[in-house]
């Protein structure tokens, strides 16, 4: 009786799902997500503590908890609990808005990631896309609201009123504006092989082992979109725009407290969604590497953030290995390696579709790539 | 509900339009102005129109009204002395808007826009003739979630308009070659990296040998 009530909520008589189900459905995805994300980044830090203690040969944080595993949410409450300091000559409606507008597009972009397909254990019948919202536009979205992230770095930098906070979002933007182009023609090529803008469909595209992933036929792609990816989230070594050594920590000098903290929050899901993009446009998405790995009873989820966890290491990796580029490095390299080898390899995408008699290089017995065709 | 979410999205637009103009600081204009594309990407996502949304998102938002902040806070502007022709400069400004109201209603009026029905066989689902019909003000509807934004634009961007399509893209060329023609300046004075040259450098050019 109650059971029967309570579906009728959720389903009319005929079947179908009501309004509430819809706004359920959404609200518990949204909160799937965020939460996830939220809980992913604070133990990336531990992760990045640790790994870094590791290649340098110190133990990293290891008091609180087992294996210091509590140490983030220590962090966590004592950033929480410290006092938030707003100087006195600066723009004060900016100031407290810039770490918000940091934070949301890192975080809204996750709604068009697809996690993986699934049936729910048979419960429907077709396998259907793990998203909140599966769209025809997923990859532009991506792009759309990444670019987005500028924003909230170059407000705080402008409304802290200080001269290092200033110098840090300039930086921020120079470098945003310079990588965004040549991250943005690298996906075109994997648009060019996949012949759709939505990720699942590109996932789709490279089913079967990993003989079919864009990672072989864009592999230059594949290194300048990492490379792009580490420069967008500046992290190290492009980590210009916090360089402790030259200009403090950078935009977010006059920040305290749990501002402070979000500013680290949205550099750091931006990292996961550039590795969650990353794994997604070249390594197959969701697939393993062996097609009888499929077949196992694995979810499609496990392999999508097994790759995504190897590639937040290799970012890991690089801010232990490099030293930080200087300025007009930077720029010359984005401006006069990246832009012209990515504007090279559309060409030579667009010859190998498009020749006779080459089209066996992209579409052989052994790997498909052009999808569309 | 949906006529009531446009009257939320247009209202804020035309707010923080409003803003733009009369805020006395640049910053917050550009910000307000930042808010109204997003307004406008909304209301074209309300047509479904999501191409269309995500590319003023991403061209003008993320990467147009970038540059201009970016100018904005590099430059030294005196915004009190700006202000002093503003009620100068607000017949023009009212008369340049008279216009451009009166434009849209004439283009709304004449007979470019038309609706073209395609008629389909109802059982072949074969092609018979497209039905024209004149004299109509175009009324936006949403499209159905089938079609594919992204793709009907391009098919009709590489087809019908192909020729306004190259001739954008060579004014925009001239543009940027403009751009780099003004701003390419070699100077003798400052010092300057040659990366070739310092990847070349060996062993043998820096180093000599000393016998003590």
């Amino acid at each position: 009786m109650i059971w029967e009530s309570v579906q009728s909520l959720f389903f009319n008589l005929d079947g179908a799902e009501t309004v509430l189900f819809t706004l359920g459905r959404w609200v518990l995805s949204i909160l799937a997500i965020s939460i996830g994300v939220a809980l992913t980044v604070a133990y990336t830090t531990y992760m990045e503590r640790r790994i870094i203690g590791w290649i340098q040969v110190r133990q990293g944080c290891n008091r609180v908890g087992p294996f210091g595993l509590l140490q983030p949410i220590a962090d966590g409450i004592k950033l929480f609990l410290k006092e938030t300091i707003i100087p006195a000559k600066s723009s004060k409606f900016l100031f407290v808005v810039a770490p918000v507008l940091a934070m949301v597009p890192a975080f809204i972009a996750f709604a068009v990631i697809p996690f993986g397909e699934t049936t729910l254990f048979g419960y429907w019948d077709e396998p259907r896309v793990m998203t909140i919202a599966n769209v025809n536009i997923g990859v532009l979205y991506v792009m759309a609201i990444s670019s987005l992230s500028v924003y909230g770095i170059l407000l705080a930098g402008w409304a802290s009123n200080s001269k290092y906070a200033f110098m840090g979002a300039i930086r921020s933007t120079c470098q945003m504006i310079s990588y965004e182009i040549s991250m943005g023609f690298a996906i075109v090529t994997v648009l060019m092989l996949a012949g759709s803008m939505n990720l699942a469909e590109i996932v789709h595209a490279q089913q079967g082992g990993f003989w079919n992933w864009y990672l072989i036929p864009l592999f230059p792609m594949f290194l300048v979109f990492l490379i792009s990816g580490a420069a967008e989230c500046s992290r190290c070594p492009f980590d210009l725009p916090e360089g402790e050594s030259e200009i403090v920590a950078g935009f977010f000098v006059e920040y305290s407290g749990f501002w402070f903290a979000t500013f680290s929050l949205a550099e750091y899901a931006a990292m996961i969604l550039i590795s969650l993009v990353t794994s997604i446009l070249f390594l197959g998405g969701w697939y393993a590497p062996f097609p009888f790995l499929d077949a196992l009873p694995i979810p499609g989820t496990v392999w999508l953030l097994g790759k995504a966890a190897f590639l937040i290491f290799v970012f890991i990796w690089f801010r232990a290995t490099f030293p930080r580029y200087r300025y007009d490095q930077l720029m010359r390299l984005g401006w006069k390696v990246f832009l012209p080898w990515t504007l090279a390899w559309l060409a030579v995408i667009g010859l190998l579709i498009y020749t006779p008699g080459l089209e066996w290089v992209l579409e052989n017995p052994i790997s498909d790539w052009i999808a569309w065709r | 509900m949906e006529s009531l979410f446009f009257f939320i999205f247009s209202g804020l637009a035309i707010l923080s339009a409003g803003f733009v103009v009369l805020s006395k600081n640049a910053i917050h204009s550009v910000v307000a102005l930042i808010f109204c594309f997003f307004n406008a990407s909304a209301l074209f996502l309300m047509l479904g129109a999501e191409f269309l949304a995500i590319i003023l998102i991403l061209i003008y938002v993320g990467a147009v009204m970038v540059l201009f902040m970016f100018v904005l806070m590099m430059m030294e502007v005196n915004f009190e002395k700006l202000r002093e022709g503003f009620m100068q400069y607000l017949p023009l400004g009212l008369m340049i808007s008279l216009i451009l109201l009166m434009e849209f209603a004439a283009a709304a009026a004449s007979n470019i826009f038309v609706a073209v029905t395609h008629k389909t066989d109802p059982k072949t689902g074969e092609f018979i003739l497209d039905e024209v019909t004149k004299n109509i003000i175009p009324k936006a509807e949403p499209l159905t979630a089938q079609v594919n934004n992204a793709a009907e634009i391009g098919k009709v961007l590489y087809t019908q308009y192909m020729f306004a399509f190259e001739v954008a893209a060579l004014i925009l060329l001239v543009a940027l070659i403009g751009a780099v023609v003004l701003t390419l300046r070699t100077r003798k004075d400052v010092k300057y990296q040659s990366i070739p040259k310092q990847v070349r450098a060996s062993k043998a050019d820096r180093l000599r040998k000393a016998s003590l």
